[in-house]
């Protein structure tokens, strides 16, 4: 088995711009579920709407990269109002029900042929990231230390989205020390007394919805910069991936979405160097190659079930915290 | 009930249910709220005076939290209209009730329990400009604001001593406690009314005594109280004016004396043994109450055969 090259992969997604885009959608989740206690189980919706908006308006509309990324911005707060008006007013399982539904509807309309011209139809849409990468600061070359070591298109794909991360976790640093996290933690914990105090549940829920979305659709965006679209990729598995990273490192906390994010896949691309490469020499050999790739799955499945056992606060949560059940 | 007209200074006219106060700030008129066949409210006409302390009593399934939901703008009337200072709240959202200055507390407490005991009282303050998201971004804005609602909140903590416990998560605190919070944290919006859907209950004795005071407390600052209760003691001793409730009516309103003195009301709506307590019977008086009841429930039984041979 070739470990080094394991371990040379996994320190790889550390920093993968694919990494940067689970971490931001999980801060989007952790507003949702663990400040606002908002149930989004559709945040991969949220993904394919910024994703397609920032491509179709690249190549259809031939926008520069600020307009895409706004158009993006503006296309997830739509969704978020569109998914938010009928369900904020009802009990917490709606919203629920009705994201999970509406993230399959996203992909299945981006997926029809009648609108392949525009959304690629099954193969999805490529050759949208040129104007990113012309936006390139760093001069031509190779960069970096050991694993690190990456093209300057590459390098900058990880700034842009690491940026946004950091942009995204200080929005909610400071949001959540204000009055307006004070009162959206409230409204997690019980909204009739909140309501009872004077403010308007139902418009800081929206607006917890909006904030999260936008960070969803943003997501989207780093996420489809170094890979083409597909609608493939937006099925129901990514908004499950994007909800084991939040509850990995912690559903209200700062750090925890972010470290989250970069443990599932160095643990993802771990495990699958390990069962490859024991599958190569012979240990496993019952197992087909495509078999070997998919036991990764299982184990993120036991992972999460364990770790809602064991460890529901998450790595950062505060097990005390937790532990009243009001 | 004697013809003779009763007056008293609170009431405009003679006292009845329903009747009209010299100086009222809730009136309700024709509030009914249906849950499929029975008809949970059925409020005529109802006064609450201001300024003063007013009881709502009755059995379980009068309707009492029910009206308070519908008062609050937490429940939605099938029909009626009510108004609070004068201005009309049918169809008002809770939370816009509640910033007119009528602020409820609940009979199961909603302590927040996740959010310290400092985070519960702040955020019962009016017009805070932090609860903007966009201000929220920068402190500046509300800083001095946030700092002087601490301080107001910390006095009301320390007057109803649970400053002690300001850094705890409220969901630690007792069930007493956790009563305390929720009337200090509407007071914290300097309330105009305030509604108390069941103060005591679950109360131990020893925190019942400083309740009772805060309450008479709120009184002497001007406010409005209307609560309900079933600790009879606690509404003889510190209410001014008693509304009882019975099957979704009003059947009697007047001074506690009067109202608690009156043997229809002790008998249908209280139970003719509310005030003796139970742990001081004798087995001899037990007996004749269980035979009471007995009897009772073979009438209601009997009744009721009647009844499904009607139909």
């Amino acid at each position: 088995m070739d470990w080094l090259s394991i371990f040379n992969n996994a320190a790889g997604e550390l920093i993968s711009p694919t990494t940067a885009a689970y971490a931001l959608a999980a801060i989007g989740l952790s507003v949702h579920f663990g400040y606002a206690g908002l149930l989004n189980f559709g945040q991969a919706g949220f993904m394919a709407v910024g994703a397609y908006a920032f491509a179709i308006s690249t190549l259809s509309l031939s926008a520069p990269v600020w307009l895409a990324i706004l158009i993006a911005i503006v296309a997830s707060v739509v969704f978020a109002f569109i998914l938010g008006i009928p369900t904020l007013r009802l009990r917490a399982d709606y919203l629920a029900i009705v994201t999970i539904a509406a993230a399959e509807i996203i992909r299945y309309v981006v997926s029809t042929v009648g609108l392949t011209d525009v959304t690629g139809g099954s193969q999805g849409l490529n050759g949208y990231n040129r104007e990113f990468q012309a936006l390139n600061p760093l001069p031509e070359g190779t960069y970096g230390i050991g694993p690190w070591t990456y093209s300057a298109n590459d390098w900058w794909v990880r700034l842009f989205g690491w940026l946004l991360v950091i942009v995204a976790t200080i929005l909610v640093y400071v949001l959540m020390r204000s009055p307006w996290g004070r009162v959206v933690k409230g409204i997690r914990e019980d909204e009739d007394a909140v309501r009872s105090l004077g403010k308007n549940v139902y418009s800081y829920k929206m607006q917890a919805l909006v904030l999260g979305g936008v960070m969803g659709g943003l997501a989207g965006v780093v996420f489809i910069l170094p890979r083409a679209v597909q609608p493939g990729n937006y099925g129901t598995a990514l908004t499950f991936f994007v909800w084991t990273a939040l509850l990995l490192g912690g559903a209200a906390t700062l750090l925890g979405p972010i470290v989250g994010a970069m443990l599932f896949w160095v643990l993802l691309s771990l495990s699958n160097g390990i069962i490859v490469g024991l599958r190569d020499v012979g240990i496993l050999g019952f197992m087909s190659s495509t078999q070997a790739g998919q036991v990764r799955f299982i184990l993120v499945g036991i992972g999460l079930m364990l770790l809602v056992i064991f460890r529901p606060q998450g790595i950062f949560g505060n097990k005390k915290e937790l532990s009243f059940n009001v | 009930m004697s013809d003779t007209t009763v007056t008293h200074p609170l009431v405009k006219g003679a006292v009845g249910p329903g009747c009209e106060k010299v100086d009222p700030i809730v009136v309700a008129d024709g509030v009914t709220r249906q849950f499929g066949g029975l008809k949970a409210v059925d409020v005529d006409h109802l006064e609450i005076p201001r300024g003063h302390i007013t009881a709502l009593i009755g059995p379980n399934g009068a309707g009492k939290t029910t009206l308070f939901n519908l008062l609050t703008g937490f429940d939605k009337p099938n029909t009626g209209r009510w108004s609070f200072e004068g201005s009309n709240l049918a169809s008002v959202p809770a939370f816009k009730v509640s910033r007119k200055g009528m602020v409820r507390t609940f009979q199961l407490t909603k302590s927040l329990g996740r959010l310290s005991v400092l985070q519960n009282m702040l955020l019962g303050a009016r017009g805070q400009k932090g609860e903007n998201i966009f201000r929220a971004l920068i402190p500046a804005f509300w800083r001095a604001q946030e700092k002087a609602n601490t301080e107001r909140a910390d006095d009301l903590l320390r007057r109803f001593k649970l400053d002690a416990k300001r850094e705890d998560f409220a969901a630690s605190l007792s069930g007493g406690q956790r009563k305390l919070l929720e009337m200090a944290r509407a007071l914290m919006s300097d309330p105009k009314l305030v509604m108390l859907d069941e103060p005591m209950a679950g109360v131990n004795p020893a925190l019942t005594q400083s309740l009772l005071g805060h309450i008479l407390d709120l009184k002497r600052e001007g406010m409005t109280v209307l609560f309900v209760e079933h600790d009879m003691h606690m509404v003889r001793h510190i209410s001014d004016w008693v509304v009882v409730m019975a099957e979704g009516r009003v059947v009697a309103e007047g001074p506690p004396e009067t109202v608690m003195n009156d043997q229809a009301v002790i008998d249908a709506y209280l139970g003719a043994h509310h005030d003796t307590d139970l742990g001081d019977m004798t087995t001899s008086q037990l007996e004749v109450i269980e035979a009471e009841a007995a009897a009772e429930a073979e009438a209601e039984l009997a009744a009721d055969e009647k009844d499904g041979k009607l139909r």
